[in-house]
């Protein structure tokens, strides 16, 4: 068992992708680095913070990125969004079997205002442009820096999302909130709240990540593989009965926890035995219970 | 942000092997850039830093480096947001064990 978390991104890549199979586009050596932070005399990388290109998993040919959250938090600058989206439209040009996101960012990298939150809007776009194409996308989020903000966004545009327990996904991120609704609202010094309302079981259980495992390079390839083949052909695109579908999720969540500010009582709503016990729970044990409680976007009454 | 160049002559190991990138831009951390360069027999080294002031530990650091491992033909990149003369150190290491099995092997 080896830890996916503590990975840099360029680490993550052999570590899903096929041995020696990823070719990166724009490497390093090219040096398409941030006009945006030289400009503010700001240190800039020289991948700007993101590895794209293709590769193999399981031997079919799956493009893919992996975001680097030690580099400003993997925040989305004008260079970071753009090779992300030219990394998406070449995969619906070369027909790719799948599209991996190792994703990890907390969002618009605000150094670069408008040209971040437009490269953001443009990641979407493309991940919907490559389901529309039929080709799956799936979402891996596990990294120290959770995902957030924009990207958090463009993870739920994913066919598929898979979280560690120790992955975080949600909008604003803890210290956004504290900092504009006061500690009062959140206490963003308070880990073990900040993991109950933005980590991976509790997304799962939401409804907001499909898959859930353990912290483990291999299971999350696994998890990747699997995902991939989960999607049946036809299955990519977005359709308007999926959309009803999410939006009568997410009108029953608004419903059931109307007053709720604590997870563990979201959690008993949604019939949990025991919610103190949940952050403590193994991997497997979580979801054998979670299984039969957990929230799924599907038509109709509950 | 302060840039600071280095060239050292006489390395005696030519680089040879695809470029390569190790580290990460953060807090404390630095990332390098290896790659093989037509230099006439010289070792290049650029650093962007965030730390200003810093340029006698950079030469003394750069100069155990060359020191050590004798590269010729090499362009090194550095974007450095301060780290300390011992993961620079490390992290020069590591850029060149990741490149190519040189001649002569590890220092």
């Amino acid at each position: 068992m080896s830890s996916y978390q503590e990975l840099t991104a360029r680490q993550r890549i052999p570590a899903m992708f096929d041995a020696g199979s990823f070719e990166e586009f724009l490497p390093p050596s090219m040096r398409i680095v941030s006009p945006h932070l030289a400009q503010l005399d700001a240190a800039v990388s020289f991948d700007d913070g993101v590895v794209v290109g293709r590769g193999k998993i399981g031997g079919q040919v799956v493009f893919g990125a992996a975001q680097e959250g030690g580099f400003m938090g993997g925040a989305v600058g004008e260079v970071h969004g753009a090779k992300l989206v030219g990394m998406l439209q070449r995969a619906i040009d070369e027909r790719a079997h799948a599209v991996v996101l190792l994703l990890e960012s907390g969002g618009v990298r605000l150094h670069e205002a408008n040209a971040g939150l437009i490269a953001v809007s443009e990641v979407m776009r493309a991940m919907l442009d490559v389901r529309a194409a039929g080709i799956p996308v799936i979402a891996v989020v596990g990294g120290a820096n959770g995902c957030f903000g924009g990207m958090g966004i463009a993870a739920r545009c994913a066919n598929t999302v898979i979280m560690s327990e120790e992955g975080r996904l949600a909008m604003s991120g803890p210290e956004v909130i504290e900092t504009a609704n006061g500690v009062e609202e959140f206490d963003s010094r308070d880990r073990a709240l900040v993991w109950r309302t933005t980590g991976g079981k509790h997304r799962y259980l939401l409804g907001d990540c499909q898959v859930l495992v353990e912290d483990d390079t291999e299971a999350l390839r696994a998890a990747a593989l699997d995902a991939i083949a989960d999607i049946p052909p036809g299955g990519a695109p977005l359709t308007l009965d999926g959309l009803l579908a999410e939006q009568a999720m997410l009108e029953r969540r608004l419903h059931d926890t109307q007053g709720l500010t604590e997870p563990m009582d979201i959690w008993k709503g949604l019939g949990m035995p025991d919610p103190a016990r949940v952050p403590m729970l193994e991997p497997d044990a979580f979801l054998t219970l979670a299984a039969q409680h957990r929230a799924t976007p599907t038509l109709g009454e509950r | 942000m302060e840039t600071l160049n280095y060239r050292f002559e006489g390395g005696q190991r030519p680089l040879s092997g695809m470029p390569q990138l190790v580290g990460v831009v953060g807090s404390g951390n630095l990332e390098i850039l290896i790659e093989p360069a037509h230099l006439k027999g010289a070792c290049e080294i650029e650093v962007r830093t965030a730390a200003v002031g810093f340029g006698a530990t950079w030469q003394a650091v750069m100069a155990d480096f060359h020191a050590r491992w004798s590269l010729a033909d090499a362009r090194v990149s550095v974007n450095d947001m301060g780290a300390t003369p011992a993961v620079v150190s490390l992290r020069l290491d590591q850029a060149v064990e990741s490149i190519a099995d040189l001649p002569g092997g590890a220092p």
